[in-house]
């Protein structure tokens, strides 16, 4: 046996390989996922047919971002969920300290959310005609809100995963939190699908956004401890 | 050292008053019927639960610990302790090690299943073990980090003859303090002192 010095940053990394490794075996939570995201995608867009005419672009980034909250709310919090009632957060406490299981299940969050992203907009721009003027700026405030999403949801994840009635609280503490993620979120998004726009228009979404993010990961890691062990 | 520990869930007192001091080398065995408390205890111990009254205190190298710094110290095999059914004994003994920050190859790990008896079975998924495989890869994983305080509740639970004195090499071989919980009485030969609950 060999004692390493391994830092947080790979017993991390060791949480999200193996998250990954389950997921992959099990398909508890991408499944759920993009079910949910694919369903509401199509749902919308019959819905919209209907209508007949194109949409503005404040409904547009609405609606892709009640996909992605929605989609997400059904997903992201099944990695400390899954611990909890399969057991195993018993052993996980014991042989590992709080920091690397919240970092490695931010990054295994985060990778989910990708996925779902991944197939949820490119289907999303199809279906509903997304005409994206300004890519940076689009994809800027996609991979923001998408991170302040994770670092909020996963530290919500592990308060709720211990509850009984785990989904409706989750919901119920999400919402407010990503609150402010959401409005900027909708906001950058629909400047990006404005004609003619430059990536400065959206500098207070995007500082907004990014300052979240920074908040909400560190409170994740200063405030995990005593979520995780108590 | 448990120092006049009491539990009790609302309006229903589990155990109070105990008081134990085990010395390095030394075995304690908790015992009583169904219900009486072992295992909380052995999750008090554990500081996993807190107890209503009283403390849990350990001293390792003249150090006085709490119950979350002397986890890393913890060997465990209990019902409580579940490992992952997706993964192999070789993913599970591995992906343990690693957030402990210990580092095994897989000939080490190969070795350590082959004294409970898996090293057949290591690339197998721990979900189609049976419950005495499942008990023995948890004295393997228990073992993993030379653990100063092994803490066993039910030590034999599902276990064949052979498991069985597997677990008395263990036991007798171990050097470290042993925490015992069990109801079988053949079990108490292993206690240096006994504790008897729900009494």
């Amino acid at each position: 046996m060999e004692t390493k010095s391994s830092g947080s940053v790979s017993k991390s990394f060791a949480v999200f390989l193996k998250d990954i490794k389950s997921e992959l075996r099990t398909r508890y939570a991408i499944n759920a996922i993009l079910l949910f995201a694919i369903v509401t995608v199509f749902a919308v867009s019959f819905a919209m047919a209907r209508t007949g005419g194109k949409m503005e672009t404040v409904l547009q980034a609405s609606l892709l971002w009640i996909v992605i909250y929605f989609s997400s709310l059904s997903g992201l919090a099944q990695s400390f969920i899954k611990e909890e009632e399969s057991r195993t957060a018993v052993a996980l406490r014991l042989y590992s300290p709080a920091g690397p299981v919240f970092g490695g299940k931010l990054l295994f969050n985060l990778v989910l959310l990708a996925v779902m992203n991944l197939i949820t907009i490119p289907l999303f721009s199809f279906f509903l005609s997304l005409e994206i003027a300004n890519y940076p700026l689009f994809l800027s405030v996609i991979l923001l809100g998408s991170l302040g999403m994770v670092g909020t949801t996963t530290l919500v994840a592990a308060i709720i995963s211990k509850a009984s009635v785990k989904g409706a609280l989750f919901a119920v503490l999400s919402f407010p939190l990503l609150l402010p993620v959401l409005m900027m979120a909708i906001s950058g998004t629909r400047k990006a699908l404005t004609p003619d726009i430059t990536f400065s228009a959206a500098r207070m979404e995007l500082q907004v956004l990014a300052s979240y993010l920074i908040v909400m990961t560190v409170l994740g890691f200063l405030l995990f401890d005593s979520v995780w062990n108590d | 050292m448990l120092d006049g520990l009491a539990k009790s869930y609302p309006g229903r007192p589990v155990f109070s008053g105990i008081s134990a001091v085990v010395e390095e080398c030394k075995r304690l065995v908790i015992t009583g019927p169904n219900g009486s408390g072992k295992s909380t205890l052995v999750r008090i111990i554990c500081g996993f639960v807190r107890p209503t009254k009283g403390k849990v205190a350990f001293e390792i190298e003249d150090r006085e610990l709490s119950p979350l710094e002397i986890r890393p110290y913890i060997g465990l095999v209990s019902p409580d302790l579940v490992l992952y059914d997706e993964l192999t004994a070789f993913e599970n003994l591995m992906f343990f090690a690693g957030v402990a920050g210990l580092h095994f190859s897989l000939d080490e790990l190969s070795e350590r299943l082959e004294r409970v008896g898996l090293h057949k079975r290591g690339r197998d998924l721990v979900g189609s073990y049976s419950s005495g495989m499942i008990q023995r890869l948890k004295y393997c994983l228990a073992l993993l980090r030379d653990p100063k305080l092994l803490l066993l509740d039910e030590p034999t639970a599902n276990l064949d003859d052979e498991g069985k004195s597997l677990i008395d090499d263990i036991i007798e071989s171990h050097n470290g303090v042993l925490v015992i919980a069990t109801n079988e009485q053949t079990e108490l030969r292993y206690g240096d002192e006994i504790i008897r609950l729900g009494q």
